[in-house]
């Protein structure tokens, strides 16, 4: 068992590495290298070829690489193109905010999906199933910004309850800010959750065809052992996998939410930066959620590997 | 007074899609009265698993009760509210399901689950059911009692976890007991050992049980009263010895006819002699060494198969036989080009194969095809049984368009399917059906060997008998040789013309049928050849006096490095000799070996073997219970 | 043989007890009405995007009413506007059915585009196996450890927003999910006796794939083909929501919702319209999906006391 688990972060690490060469392929061919950008309309080829030089800008691009991966490792994430400033000062506030967000919605929505999860298999066919699976299946149909829309034209449009737009003043109460962070919340978990309830819905029913079961209820074991004992401790790896992944999904969802509730979170620099080009501070944004995003799958796959019985305890 | 279980006319419904009912069970009647076995049996099919169920009120997802009364002392259970079906199960009626395997939660513990339902219904607290449960182990000679309630379903054998089984039913000291063929998936030697567990559980716990299976010999062993069930109508019952050995309804002798005979010495032997009209054998292995993993030098990592030698002559039937775990499927698989030896040779007609299949050509792969044994999964469930038919006779031998499909009709026919099966998908055809066309697309190939691995394994009784009386008519129609590869020495014996016997990835004894089945045995020969269930009441007790069975049956198969491997099990082993060197083949007659250390004379000895011998492997087995006359120890001649 | 003597008794009795048929019942596709509801609404919105454009009252460019944000049912001299107008004074439910068309069209191209890929190379993996198979699966994993929607910014940004390479981002992007799918359904199949049958004949590569594993793949590979075209259009939209997909002045739900959002502020519903369009179809495909796999799983549970 702990070969696989060293076996799977070991696959992990590799991943890692070939999403860095993506991430810095990918942003390397955006038109215009980072000399042009900089110097704008002031640049003479002169003074391009002098900041190139500064920057190493002229180095092949797999010493580019190197230094750039070098530069990830120890915190020295470059310097972005606006004003000079170190991007690791830059991201440094936004990312807390992201993570703060990211946190609020995992600890609401991580149990409040199991259990809901849990319900609506436990009375498969029965109205409270039916209700959480087409109300599920609604929310995972429609976009991120749908929802958003909704929760803007409800809750702060008609009703007045709460503001359109996330900003939180530093010296604001924690009551002040949750109101300001309500709207974000609300719609991050709406999408989180549906996935997730969905899912464990779905990973129990799974287990539920199984002869175990059928065993279980010809011993008289009552409806919710059979669901929290028997089945629940079978289904434990794909739902922690479904877990991770949808925290995984934060990442993706934040973009759109920070978006639409001009939320000041990294999501939203790295959209900023992708629109005024800013290349090494798309690179380092692009890098921490992707990083986040592959070491939230190892974790879901080394969860999956400790919860089996089997491997657990060898013969 | 009421019985203890009484079924009146008890009728199951399964929906079809639109609506109509499709009669499952159609009005049966039985009673089960305390402390009585009652057996039904039937094919698969007949509805004797829904109607044990419903001892439990409980039916399979997709039917329904529709009729009639089960009444536990008196009480109809059907009609319960579901509260009280509930503290039913589980504690006044428990189940014993098939394949304990699947049956077993593998994410609990054992000890958990066979305690969960005598604490969940109130009957013991957790500590009193912990000690019963221990004492249960102990009562079904499992091992280490103490410490199995802490393992893991899959940290023991399958033999274990059926006799667990019958831990975790008789918890609760139910009243009455359901067995579900819990003994059909086990090896032969391991149903002896676990239906005589259950034998002495039943009659120490004093519980009545309902037996369902469809093999009539193991009926004869357990049970007191017999209900024949055939389309979910019951066709005889009455008593065992009445069943047994007067049955009336020919329904009931059909069933008795399928029983296979205890393996018999063919007297027709010389006539298979005749048939050498070749030089050379059809398939010959030669010290061949096979397993898995990489290959170092001539040494797979994992040795399933060691210094293999043995063939199959030009229009023979050869009968691989040994229990699960022991290569026989492995061997076939080499022989077919899917594994490729580590060492050896396989020839055909004399001329040296490739080991694997890629290698071979196209006509050296016609000439053997290897049939599986669950037709289920080896024919495509997404092409017509005429295309998968039709595609061996196109790829070997280009026939294509009208005469492919007049080949395939008569490959149908062969095989004795109507010819509008060619239109069908094997998801609409039953088991047996199933098997045919199997073997017909094997032999749609125009092979000179077909290898059958355990062909009839999966099937019923009669379906078995019926696809072996199929086997033999091909043999003599198509001249084609064949290697049939199964754990149930009777199918073999009824079939073949000469046998291997596999152990642990050895041949111990290899020789004609006659030979095989009479005096002198391998030792490993003679445990499976007594654990082959008789159609005659007591037999179980007698055979369990043997004392091969007090050895034997207690282990599984190992595969070692050196040494003979069935010394562990073997009532003859002599310390320092058997578990270290290699045994030396003896060869008491033409073309009959036995890889024993004893000598010939020492075996041969064995089977005027008395008491005194017996005694000396007191302690070997674990709590071996010897028949104290030792009448039974003495293998006869008169027994085949 | 030694049943010669009882062997014409036999026959007779073979009439009477057949070998009872053991096989289940054949299962046929039926769907529930929820899932009838789910194919009428797909196929009005599929017909919507074959004819939309002919039977659309207005273009989906014409600026024609006299103000924005008309309510539903505004009438001038042009004519009615059933949902009411957008924020450039355009006739907005001939802007969704003009919609359809995009929307579905570019998504359902970019989805058959993924599946092409994806289950190509998805079986040729699970089939080849060995190094082939650790190489595809690497890489794969590398691109679908990358957040879809990042990677749709990235390349987007880097190559423009035209519709073939908004397409080309989408199916690259979507073809490492269905990779991963039909070298798993792949991989399962390959071990069936069915497929070591067919290769122990001596069959070539393409029998095996096109014949054995490919038509026992089909069903599972059409569901999730479902499944997958509705992220596809909620990964358009949501870029097109971010001002990154179909460029205006063509119609598309995505860049409707957020081109009229601020229309909230005045209570016009002018983004809802389009957004409850994109629901509408997504909603009634995962209806189909669902009623579809729903009968595999979950009659046990109904047991439960």
């Amino acid at each position: 068992m702990q070969r696989m688990v060293i076996n799977r972060i070991l696959i992990g690490i590799v991943t890692l590495f070939v999403v860095s060469i993506l991430v810095f392929v990918g942003t390397s061919i955006l038109p215009g290298d980072v000399a042009e950008i900089v110097l704008g309309q002031a640049a003479t080829p002169e003074s391009l070829a002098a900041y190139r030089a500064e920057r190493g800008l002229d180095q092949p691009l797999y010493i580019q690489f190197i230094s750039w991966l070098q530069g990830m490792a120890t915190g020295d994430l470059g310097i972005s193109k606006a004003g000079g400033a170190t991007i690791s000062s830059l991201i440094d506030g936004r990312l807390g905010n992201t993570m703060y967000l990211a946190a609020i919605v995992a600890v609401i929505s991580v149990p409040l999906s199991i259990a809901l999860g849990l319900l609506a298999a436990m009375y498969p066919g029965t109205w409270i199933d039916r209700v959480l699976t087409f109300g599920t299946l609604s929310l995972i149909s429609v976009p991120e910004f749908f929802i958003a829309t909704f929760m803007v034209l409800i809750l702060a449009v008609n009703l007045h309850w709460l503001p359109a737009i996330s900003r939180i003043s530093p010296d604001a109460t924690f009551l002040e800010e949750m109101r300001g962070l309500a709207m974000p919340l609300i719609t991050l978990i709406i999408v989180v959750s549906a996935q997730m309830i969905r899912m464990t819905r779905a990973g129990i029913l799974n287990v539920m065809n199984s002869p175990y079961i059928e065993m279980a209820i010809l011993k008289g074991v009552p409806r919710k052992r059979i669901i929290l004992r028997h089945a629940f401790f079978n289904a434990i790896g794909p739902i922690v996998n479904v877990v991770a992944l949808n925290l995984a999904y934060l990442v993706s969802g934040v973009v759109v939410v920070e978006t639409i509730f001009a939320y000041p979170g990294l999501a939203k620099l790295m959209i900023d930066g992708v629109q005024t080009r800013d290349l090494p501070l798309v690179q380092a944004c692009a890098m921490i959620f992707c990083g986040t995003y592959v070491v939230l799958i190892i974790l879901a796959d080394v969860a999956a590997i400790l919860s089996n019985p089997r491997l657990r305890n060898p013969k | 007074m009421s019985e203890l279980l009484e079924v009146r006319g008890l009728k199951i419904e399964a929906k079809k899609e639109d609506g109509t009912p499709i009669p499952i069970v159609k009005g049966v009647d039985f009673v089960v009265k305390a402390g009585q076995v009652v057996a039904l049996i039937g094919e698969s099919g007949s509805g004797k698993t829904t109607i044990s169920l419903a001892a439990l009120a409980y039916t399979r997802p997709g039917l329904e009760f529709c009729g009639g009364e089960v009444c536990l002392h008196g009480e109809d259970i059907l009609t319960m509210p579901p509260l009280g079906q509930r503290n039913l199960r589980g504690n006044r009626v428990a189940y014993l399901a098939q394949s304990a395997a699947a049956t077993f939660n593998p994410a609990i513990t054992i000890g958990e689950q066979v305690t969960e339902s005598a604490v969940l219904h109130g009957v013991l607290t957790q500590e009193e059911a912990n000690i019963r449960a221990i004492e249960l182990y102990g009562a079904l000679e499992l091992p280490d009692p103490e410490l199995l309630g802490r393992r893991y379903p899959h940290q023991v054998s399958g033999g274990q976890l059926q006799r667990l089984m019958a831990a975790m039913a008789l918890i609760g000291k139910p009243d009455l007991l359901v067995l579900d063929e819990p003994t059909t998936a086990l090896d032969v030697t391991t149903q002896i050992e676990v239906l005589k567990a259950f034998k002495k559980v039943i009659n120490e716990e004093g519980s009545a049980a309902i037996y369902v299976t469809h093999d009539l010999a193991v009926v004869a062993q357990v049970a007191d009263h017999i209900v024949v069930l055939y389309s979910g109508e019951v066709q005889e019952q009455g008593s065992v010895e009445q069943i047994i050995n007067n049955p009336q309804h020919p329904y009931t002798k059909r069933l008795m006819a399928a029983v296979k005979p205890k393996p018999t010495v063919d007297l027709a032997s010389d006539a298979v002699d005749a048939r050498h009209d070749r030089e050379h054998d059809n398939v010959r292995v030669e010290n061949m060494t096979a397993g898995y993993g990489g290959i170092i030098d001539g040494k797979p990592a994992i040795t399933v198969l060691r210094d293999i030698d043995m063939s199959v002559e030009n229009g023979h039937v050869v009968g691989v036989i040994g229990e699960s775990g022991c290569g026989k499927s492995t061997l076939a698989r080499v022989i077919a080009g899917l594994l490729a030896p580590a060492q050896g040779s396989i020839s055909l007609d004399g001329k040296i194969l490739p080991g694997n299949m890629l290698s071979r050509s196209r006509s050296e792969l016609q000439k053997l095809q290897f049939v599986y044994q669950m037709a289920d999964t080896a024919l495509n469930p997404r092409q017509l049984i005429g295309d998968i038919l039709g595609r061996p006779l196109q790829f070997y031998h280009g026939i294509t368009g009208k005469e492919n499909r007049r080949r395939v009709n008569e490959l149908l026919e062969l095989v004795e399917l109507p010819i509008d099966f060619a239109e069908r998908y094997q998801t609409e055809l039953s088991g047996g059906q199933k098997q045919r066309v199997n073997l017909a697309r094997a032999l749609a190939a125009e092979p000179e060997v077909l290898l059958c691995d355990e062909v009839t394994s999966a099937l019923d009784s009669i379906v078995s008998s019926n696809v072996i009386k199929l086997l033999s008519k091909l043999r003599d129609k198509t001249g084609v040789s064949f290697m049939f590869i199964s754990h149930d020495l009777s199918t073999v014996a009824s079939f073949a013309d000469e046998i291997v016997v596999l152990y642990a990835g050895r041949v111990v004894e290899q020789g004609p049928v006659a030979k095989i089945l009479a005096p002198p045995f391998h030792p490993y020969t003679r445990l499976l050849i007594s654990s082959v269930p008789e159609l005659r009441i007591g037999w179980l007790e007698e055979t369990m006096g043997k004392r091969e069975m007090a050895v034997g049956i207690a282990r599984g198969v190992e595969i070692t490095e050196v040494g003979c491997p069935f010394y562990n099990r073997c009532p003859m082993a002599i310390e320092g000799t058997c578990n270290l060197d290699t045994a030396p083949v003896h060869e008491p007659s033409s073309g009959h070996l036995i890889a024993c250390h004893c000598s010939l004379e020492d075996i041969i000895a064995v089977e005027h073997e008395t008491q005194q011998i017996l005694k000396g492997f007191e302690g070997i087995g674990d709590k071996v219970d010897i028949n104290p006359t030792g009448k039974a120890a003495v293998l006869t001649q008169e027994h085949f | 043989m030694t049943d010669n003597i009882t062997s014409t008794g036999e026959e007779e009795e073979k009439t009477i007890y057949d070998e009872l048929h053991d096989a289940p019942p054949k299962k046929k596709l039926k769907l529930t009405w929820v899932g009838k509801l789910g194919v009428t609404v797909v196929a009005f919105w599929v017909v919507m995007a074959l004819i939309g454009p002919y039977i659309a009252p207005f273009h989906e460019a014409d600026i024609i009413a006299d103000d924005s944000y008309l309510p539903a049912f505004s009438t001038d001299s042009e004519g009615t506007y059933i949902l009411g107008t957008d924020y450039l004074e355009r006739d907005i439910l001939s802007r969704i059915i003009w919609g359809a068309r995009t929307t579905i069209g570019i998504s359902f191209v970019a989805t058959l585009l993924a599946y092409m890929m994806g289950v190509t190379l998805g079986i040729g993996a699970a089939v080849a196996g060995g190094w082939t198979d650790m190489i595809l699966s690497r890489a794969n994993d590398a691109i679908l450890s990358l957040p879809s929607i990042m990677l749709g910014l990235l390349i987007v940004v880097a190559l423009g927003t035209s519709i073939p390479i908004l397409i080309l981002t989408a199916s690259l992007i979507y073809a490492a999910s269905v990779f991963r799918i039909a070298r798993a359904l792949g991989q399962d199949i390959m071990v069936i006796d069915f497929v070591e049958a067919a290769r122990v004949r001596g069959e070539g590569l393409w029998w095996v794939i096109s014949r054995e594993v490919l038509p026992n793949a089909a069903m599972p590979l059409a569901t999730d083909f479902g499944l997958r075209l509705v992220f596809v259009v909620l990964f358009i939209s949501s870029l097109s929501f971010l001002g990154l997909g179909i460029q205006p002045p063509a119609a598309d739900w995505g860049s409707m919702v957020r081109q009229n959002l601020s229309g909230l502020g005045y209570g016009s519903y002018a983004s809802v319209w389009p957004a409850l369009a994109i629901a509408s179809f997504t909603i009634s495909i995962n209806l189909i999906v669902d009623d579809i796999s729903a009968k595999s799983g979950g009659s046990l549970a109904k047991k439960m006391i």
